[in-house]
C-alpha cells in the first residue's frame, strides 16, 4: 500500500514484534502501510478504532510510543521505536505476509 | 505563514507557533523529504510561502501545541486589557509568550456525518486520505471506496489512481446537475477547473463505478472495514462494494476554539462552514488586537488564505502604530481586491462540500455520534427528551463532547440533531471553550516540585 518505488525501511517493534515499516512516515501511516489498521478499542463500548483524521484532531490513533501516549499520526517513525497497541488488537505476528508494493492484494 | 511574514517584514517582532513539524497546515503541507516525491502544485505554493517566512525575520516555533490562552480581554471587570498570553508546549515542556496582538490561523477540520460502521478502522476522512497521498506516499488501502461530497472526492480518487492504487467505487452525494451548476464559478479559476477536469478524466478512464447521488448506508466489518453498502439518495437498491478502506468527507468546519476562548463574537454561517468569528473587512475580530485569517475564520479556500493573513497583519501593524493607517489601508485594499476571486471560488467549493440536510436525519438511533465516549444518536435524543436544550447541556447529560477530541468530531452532528429539536443552530450554540485547547501531556506542564514547597495556610480559628 506504499508507492511501488519505495524501498527505505525502518525497524520498529509493535506489541513486542519486530517489523519493518516504510521510513520517514508518521507512525499511523507506516502501520497502515504494513496492514495494521486497528490501533485500539474505544473505552466505553470496546469498539475497534484506528487512525481517522491523520491530522491530530480525532485522537483515535493514540497509542503507546516508547512508553508515552501519543497520536500516531503526529509522530514520525524512528529506528527502534517501540509501539504498544491497545488491548485486544489481533496478534501482530500475522504481519510479514507483505502488503507492500504494486500488485499486492 | 503569510501573516507572520508580512508583519515581520514591516519590522514587528513576530513569533509563529505551529503544531506541525514544518509550517503549512493541511493544504500547503510540506513534502516529507525522501518520501513524498515531486511536490505538487499546492506543495510548491507552500514552499514559496515557507521560503518567504524563513527570510522574513519572524521567529518560527514548530511542534508547538497551543494549549492555553489568556490575557487580552480576559481580565477582571473594569481592568485594562492585558497583553495576550499564549502557552504552547512540546511533549516535554511548556513555555509562555506575551504579545501585544494575536493573529489566529487555526484552519479547519473535516466534517463527517456519522453513518453505521463509520468508526471501523480503515474508515478515514477525505482530508486524511489527502495527507496520506500527498505527504506520506501511503495508499489508504488496496481496494478503496471514496465517498462524500465536493471537490476533495475527485481529488482523492484521482490521487489514489495516480499512485497506482485501486479505487473500487466513487460514491458521490452530489448529482451531476449539482456539479454543472457550480461550473461557472469554478471557471473563474482556470487552473482549478483544469485540475478538476484532470481528476474527472482519470476517474472516468479508469472505468470504475462512479455512483452519483448515492450515500453510504453502512460500513461493514468485524475489526476493520471490509465492505460498504451504498444506495441512491432517492431510494432504491442497496449495492455492496468490497473494500479495505473507505475515505469519506462532508466538508470543512472552521476551528474557532481560540476566538471563542477570548469571547469574540461569532455568527453561524452555513456557507462558510458553520460558526465563524465576526470580522470586519480587515480580519479584525470584535476583541481589540485579536485577528483571524484563513479557513479558521470561515472556509474560503487555500488560495484566499495567505491574502487574508497579510490583511490581518497589516491591520495589526496599523493598530499597534507600527504602520501608518493610510499606508495600511492602501495595502489592505490591494489584497482585498486580489482576494475576492479566490475567496468567491473557495466559498463555492465550500458550498459544494456541504452535505444534503437529511444526511443527519438518516443517522440510525444506535449509531455512535460521539466517537470518544460512544454516545449514540438515541442517547442524544433521550437527553433532549429529558431537557437538554443546548450543546453544553447535552455534554453534561451524556458526556458527548467530553472526550479527547473535545467535541471536534461529533460537534457538528450533535448540534444538527439538537437543532432539529430546539429550533436552530443559534439556539444550540457552541461548546464552551475551555483550556486546554488540546490534550497535552501532564509531564509537559508540570515542573519538579516537593510537597514541602506548597504553602499550607494556618487553619481557621474554631
Amino acid at each position: 500500500m506504499v508507492h511501488p518505488n519505495e524501498t527505505a525501511q525502518t525497524r520498529i517493534t509493535v506489541n513486542g514484534v519486530t517489523c519493518d515499516v516504510p521510513a520517514g512516515r508518521s507512525v499511523a501511516a507506516a502501520l497502515l502501510a504494513v496492514g495494521i489498521r486497528k490501533l485500539r478499542e474505544s473505552p466505553r463500548a470496546g469498539g475497534p478504532r484506528g487512525a481517522f483524521c491523520m491530522m491530530g484532531v480525532c485522537q483515535e490513533c493514540v497509542v503507546h510510543i516508547d512508553g508515552h501516549l501519543r497520536q500516531a499520526c503526529m509522530v514520525p517513525v524512528m529506528p527502534g521505536l517501540s509501539i504498544k497497541l491497545g488491548a485486544g488488537t489481533p496478534a501482530v505476528d500475522t504481519l510479514g505476509a507483505g502488503t507492500l508494493g504494486a500488485g499486492a492484494t | 505563514m503569510a501573516a507572520a511574514t508580512c508583519a515581520a517584514l514591516h519590522g514587528a517582532g513576530v513569533v509563529l507557533l505551529d503544531e506541525n513539524a514544518v509550517p503549512g497546515g493541511q493544504v500547503y503541507r510540506a513534502a516529507v523529504p525522501g518520501v513524498s516525491g515531486a511536490p505538487g502544485p499546492d506543495a510548491r505554493v507552500g514552499d514559496r510561502l515557507r521560503a518567504a517566512l524563513l527570510a522574513s525575520g519572524a521567529e518560527v516555533r514548530s511542534g508547538q501545541r497551543v494549549w492555553a490562552l489568556g490575557g487580552g480581554p480576559l481580565v477582571a471587570p473594569g481592568a485594562a486589557p492585558a497583553p495576550y498570553r499564549v502557552d504552547a508546549c512540546t511533549d516535554a515542556a511548556t513555555a509562555t509568550i506575551e504579545a501585544r496582538s494575536l493573529i489566529v490561523c487555526a484552519g479547519a477540520h473535516e466534517r463527517i456525518v456519522p453513518f453505521a460502521g463509520w468508526t471501523l478502522p480503515g474508515v478515514m476522512g477525505l482530508a486524511a486520505a489527502t495527507i496520506l497521498l500527498k505527504s506520506q506516499a501511503v495508499l489508504p488501502g488496496t481496494r478503496t471506496v471514496v465517498a462524500g461530497i465536493g471537490p476533495l472526492l475527485a481529488a482523492v480518487a484521482a490521487g489514489i489512481l495516480a499512485k497506482g492504487g485501486r479505487v473500487v467505487g466513487v460514491v458521490d452525494l452530489a448529482s451531476r446537475t449539482d456539479w454543472l451548476r457550480q461550473l461557472p464559478t469554478l471557471a473563474e479559476r482556470p487552473p482549478l477547473l483544469a485540475r478538476g477536469a484532470g481528476w474527472l478524466a482519470r476517474i472516468v478512464s479508469a472505468g470504475l463505478p462512479l455512483l452519483s447521488g448515492h450515500r453510504i448506508v453502512r460500513a461493514l466489518g468485524a475489526d476493520v472495514v471490509d465492505a460498504v453498502e451504498v444506495a441512491p439518495l432517492t431510494g432504491g437498491v442497496t449495492r455492496r462494494l468490497d473494500c479495505d478502506a473507505l475515505c469519506v468527507g462532508h466538508g470543512l468546519v472552521p476551528a474557532i476554539e481560540a476566538t471563542l476562548l477570548y469571547r469574540a463574537e461569532h455568527v453561524f454561517d452555513r456557507a462558510r462552514g458553520g460558526w465563524v468569528p465576526v470580522l470586519d473587512g480587515s480580519q479584525r475580530s470584535t476583541v481589540p488586537l485579536l485577528y483571524a485569517a484563513g479557513d479558521g475564520a470561515g472556509v474560503a479556500g487555500a488560495a484566499a488564505a495567505p491574502l487574508a493573513g497579510e490583511i490581518a497583519a497589516l491591520a495589526a501593524l496599523a493598530d499597534l502604530g507600527l504602520l501608518g493607517t493610510a499606508d495600511a489601508e492602501q495595502a489592505i485594499a490591494v489584497r482585498r481586491g486580489a482576494r475576492s476571486r479566490p475567496a468567491r471560488v473557495g466559498a463555492a467549493m465550500s458550498a459544494m462540500m456541504a452535505p444534503p440536510g437529511d444526511l443527519v436525519d438518516r443517522i440510525p438511533p444506535d449509531c455512535v455520534v460521539c466517537r470518544c465516549e460512544d454516545v449514540t444518536r438515541a442517547e442524544i435524543e433521550t437527553a433532549v427528551d429529558v431537557g437538554a436544550r443546548d450543546l453544553n447541556q447535552l455534554k453534561h447529560f451524556t458526556r458527548c463532547g467530553m472526550g479527547p477530541c473535545q467535541g471536534r468530531m461529533c460537534g457538528e452532528a450533535a448540534a444538527e440533531l439538537l437543532a432539529r429539536r430546539v429550533g436552530s443552530r443559534e439556539a444550540v450554540g457552541t461548546w464552551t471553550a475551555r483550556v486546554p485547547l488540546r490534550p497535552v501531556p501532564m509531564a509537559a506542564l508540570l515542573d519538579r516540585f516537593d510537597y514541602a514547597d506548597i504553602p499550607i495556610p494556618a487553619p481557621a480559628p474554631i
